[in-house]
């Protein structure tokens, strides 16, 4: 009997349902409290801090020996900066750590936060790309005039000359607003101090423990085996939780220095303020389209806002540089011309957050499909399928080599899963009550599971990409898998055991997935970029398959039978063709206790094997229906159809989960979340009254097609899922809105597409209607 | 800083004598000094409901009431929801649907709906969305939740969990 494939409900989900859940801050009951005074000023020089005597206060002064946080990218074209833990001299964001306190209680800390002084000479703050670009702006950094941190460029021989031959050229300029991915938990660290060894145990919301420890230990310049990271029970990341924060490591230096135990639980405001921010981005864009709507070529001017430092430890190059690599997403694209720019700005640091850069891809492809396909009298389904990929292994003009998928055949299921006749009866019909309803599509490709190849290409001092997994079975036949891996709440443990089950023939019920603890887990990277079932999950296939091969031959002395005759299902190890057979546990323990008589199995049952891939591409196309209500500018989402292909589903329920999960959040990036400053710098969404997630009010059903390529490119035939919902969703709602707005002849390249703008855009066409 | 105040705390049925300071919330009360960690903060703003517990039998946001302001009220968290063993109806249907996926916002959800349901079995699927569009989730996109609410309310309707509480 196969696990794989099965929705098992999650083994993670009964100690969360009763309230036994451990995050970081469940934990902290006893230590003193951390907090941060940060800044109020975007940019300015610091004249000095002024703190109350005899309090536990402490300044970059204090912090003396501390190195910066330096994230490094072998290009010659990377400004390497340094994020200070405390300010120095400079602050360069709004919210930017300037001292920290430490008393008794969380309270108490606030009340001596609020005792905290700091007199900072105030400069004129650059906000934006048209502030930090201009001719003879001010440096951010000294070191980088221009204000560009990382800037890619290429562009093939024949891009010229497919603009020249153009039937229809389609330029565009799009705009993401500025995003959080807002985890429901905020940041949040527990340093405890062990008196006897001197070493210390950080309890962290994060979703890479074994870099934190690597990057905190280098910044203390310590050594690495002083210091135990552990993800306890982690409430949501999104990428927000994959980068090394100041405070983490300024937790860990006041509690050597300290000798306590301290806690840092991170408020609201402050993860507005302080965490990282994405998807601030400007893409200029044009498409050259041959007359039969063939898109010829592709030149584009990328420029993401970066903040003011460079993320650790994938670098302020991971939203340019994705850019870069994949704007022509899921299309053929012959010739293709790009630069892409990371700007730095006195604004919150720029980290991933689910789909980075991806979601501005699509939409700018999804848009330039439906732009072009209108001017060249082209149904927009038609123009994409002349020119969806459809051949594999696909290279694109980056180079990236796409393994099978289903791009053409996931659109038209989803098309008619939509039904898109019928939808277009019924606009007719609403149109004439004075109803603006509208269809859009996204298809668009997902790259996941990408190993050491991929990131070793963009230049990272720090590659990441492997996953190792050490498989045990004990001599009770339980199973432990410890994964360098930390999922924080996709349900990977119980995914991951179900592979694990079938490999050894036992339940997943016997399977117990350690992970998020330095001390007890291999290196490894950690749960993003949508890798850990492709590549944790091939990493366990291979060490409980290796496992396996020892019981076999366990196994088959026991049964004095050949082991390749011998099989693992349904609890038993089984010789084929007889009724010759043993509980797994029996030959578990003969494997410890009796190892002197199975000399080629060797003692024990305890392996390790690394997974390291190239990557895969799971695709999708979105489809939606939406109602404009052409009065307040309001959008409601009428039916939101997601056809996927994932690969092999290992348990589709969690599947399913991410899809809704991605998709709310690519919604709530198409029309509701937008993080603003002021033009001082000041951050002005610092609630979740105002930054405006979506509740269950503003979010359709979601209806789900599932479509199943069978890849080489991952072991487990699993491709990854966690971004796609986020990375499709914003492209087919802007597509629907405008569809709906047809009447008016308006075009929508921003996000997010709030009344306002819509309204905006619904006036201008009224006005220029009536002269 | 300020005086604390020793007031009698009564939660799940269990009396905790605790000493408060008057502007501890309600939640800082129950985590920090009843060490029932089972109601999360997301907020601290009243906004995101994670916090949500009931206060003689409604929902209510911990976060936005002093615990000083609780004294003599029966409290509820997630932790008095199981009997024993035995999950109440709302966390079986949320463990069989998928309606959690980090589980920072269940708790919250749990005592929403929990509070909801007993003052009125018989909501719709609409009044059901509406009531859960007080709490915020980031992981679901709410799809698992109504389905798991909706699941534990027919379950509910069916054998009324025994209101001993």
């Amino acid at each position: 009997m196969s696990w794989i494939g099965r929705s098992l409900p999650r083994l993670e989900d009964p100690s969360l349902l009763v309230g036994q859940g451990r995050y970081v801050a469940d934990l902290a009951r006893g230590a003193a409290a951390v907090k941060f005074v940060r800044s109020p000023i975007a940019a300015g020089r610091i004249l000095g801090i002024e703190a109350p005597e005899g309090e536990l206060v402490f300044t970059a002064a204090d912090l003396a020996g501390v190195r910066p946080i330096c994230p490094i990218l072998h290009r010659p074209d990377y400004i390497a900066v340094e994020q200070p833990v405390l300010a120095k001299d400079r602050v360069m964001f709004c919210g930017q750590a300037l001292a920290i306190v430490v008393a008794a209680d969380q309270g108490l800390a606030e009340d001596l936060a609020e005792q905290v002084f700091a007199d900072i000479e105030a400069e004129d703050a650059i906000i934006d790309f048209e502030g930090a670009l201009a001719e003879g702006a001010a440096a951010v950094h000294a070191h980088a005039p221009g204000n560009v941190l990382v800037e890619g460029k290429l562009r093939s021989p024949g891009l010229d000359a497919v603009f020249a031959d153009a039937a229809e050229i389609v330029a565009l300029d799009l705009r993401s607003g500025r995003q959080s991915a807002m985890p429901l938990e905020g940041r949040g660290g527990l340093a405890r101090y062990d008196d006897i060894s001197g070493r210390v145990t950080l309890y962290a919301s994060v979703q890479m423990p074994h870099m934190l420890r690597t990057g905190i230990a280098d910044t203390l310049m310590m050594p690495e085996s002083d210091l135990r990271v552990v993800a306890p029970d982690v409430g949501g990341g999104f990428g927000q939780k994959m980068s090394l924060f100041p405070e983490y490591v300024a937790l860990v230096w006041l509690a050597r220095h300290l000798k306590r135990d301290l806690a840092w639980i991170e408020d609201r405001r402050e993860n507005f303020l302080a965490s990282a921010h994405s998807r601030d981005q400007a893409f200029s864009v044009r498409g050259a389209f041959a007359k039969d709507g063939t898109l010829l070529g592709l030149d584009a001017d990328l420029k993401s806002n970066v903040g003011a430092f460079s993320c650790y430890p994938v670098t302020c190059g991971v939203e340019p540089l994705m850019a870069l690599a994949e704007l022509p997403g899921p299309y053929k694209v012959a010739e293709y011309g790009v630069r892409s720019r990371g700007v730095t700005t006195n604004t919150g640091m720029m980290a991933p957050y689910r789909g980075v850069s991806r979601p501005m891809l699509t939409l700018t492809m999804e848009r330039m499909m439906d732009v072009a396909a209108r001017r060249l009298g082209l149904d927009p389904l038609e123009i994409r399928r002349r020119n969806l990929i459809d051949t594999f292994p696909h290279r694109s003009p980056t180079g990236l080599v796409y393994d099978e998928g289903s791009y053409k055949e996931a659109m038209e299921r989803a098309a008619e899963a939509i039904d898109v006749a019928a939808f277009r009866e019924r606009q007719a019909k609403a149109r004439a009550q004075g109803r603006h309803l509208g269809i859009g599509f996204s298809v668009f490709s997902e790259r996941t599971g990408y190993g050491t190849p991929a990131y070793a290409a963009r230049g990272m001092g720090i590659v990441p990409g492997y996953e190792i997994v050490s498989c045990t079975m004990d001599p009770s036949g339980f199973v432990e898998a410890r994964i360098g891996s930390s999922p924080h709440g996709q349900g990977l443990k119980t995914a991951l055991a179900q592979l694990i089950a079938d490999e050894l023939g036992t339940v997943p019920e016997k399977v117990r997935i350690i992970s998020g603890d330095t001390d007890a887990t291999p290196y490894g990277w950690g749960t993003f970029a949508s890798r850990s079932m492709v590549i944790a999950g091939g990493a366990c296939k291979l060490a409980a398959g290796k496992v396996a091969v020892r019981l076999k031959i366990v196994a088959a002395v026991l049964m004095q039978a050949k082991a390749e005759d011998v099989v693992l299902e349904d609890g038993l190890a089984r010789v084929v063709g007889t009724n010759l057979s043993l509980p797994i546990p029996e030959v578990a323990r003969a494997a410890y206790h009796q190892s002197h008589r199975f000399p080629e199995a060797g003692p024990g049952l305890v392996e390790n094997a690394t997974y390291d891939p190239g990557g895969t591409f799971s695709n999708a196309c979105h489809a939606c229906i939406v109602e404009v209500d052409v009065e307040t500018g309001g959008v409601t989402i009428e039916r939101f159809v997601v056809a996927e292909d994932a690969g092999l589903l290992i348990n589709p329920m969690i599947v399913d989960g991410q899809i809704h999960g991605g998709v709310a959040q690519g919604i709530a990036n198409a029309l509701f979340e937008e993080l603003v400053y002021d033009e001082t710098g000041n951050l002005l969404t610092v609630s979740l009254a105002d930054y405006l997630p979506p509740t269950i009010a503003e979010m359709p059903t979601i209806e789900i097609e599932h479509l199943v390529t069978i890849t080489d490119a991952s072991i487990t035939k699993a491709k990854g899922v966690g971004e796609g919902g986020a990375i499709g969703a914003p492209a087919a709602v802007l597509n629907a809105i405008v569809d709906a707005l047809s009447p008016y002849g308006v075009e929508l390249f921003q996000m997010p597409a709030t009344p306002q703008r819509i309204r905006a855009l619904i006036r201008d066409a009224e006005r220029k209607a009536h002269g | 800083m300020a005086e604390k105040h020793a007031i009698t705390l009564n939660a799940n049925g269990k009396d905790y004598r605790i000493s408060v300071e008057a502007r501890r919330t309600l939640a800082d009360a129950l985590r920090d000094d009843c060490g029932l960690t089972g109601t999360h903060l997301g907020c601290e703003h009243g906004v995101c409901g994670a916090c949500t517990v009931l206060v003689d039998g409604k929902p209510v946001r911990s976060c936005l009431m002093f615990a000083v302001q609780a004294e003599g009220q029966a409290v509820r968290t997630v932790e008095g929801l199981a009997k024993g063993e035995v999950l109440h109806p709302l966390q079986k249907a949320f463990w069989e649907n998928h309606g959690l996926q980090c589980g920072f916002c269940t708790p919250g959800f749990l005592m929403l709906a929990t509070g909801a349901l007993e003052a009125e079995p018989d909501l719709s699927e609409a009044e059901l969305r509406d009531i859960l569009s007080s709490n915020l989730c980031r992981c679901t996109g709410y799809q698992n939740i109504i389905k798991s609410v909706c699941a534990a309310a027919s379950e509910m309707r069916a054998c009324p969990p025994s209101a001993d509480r």
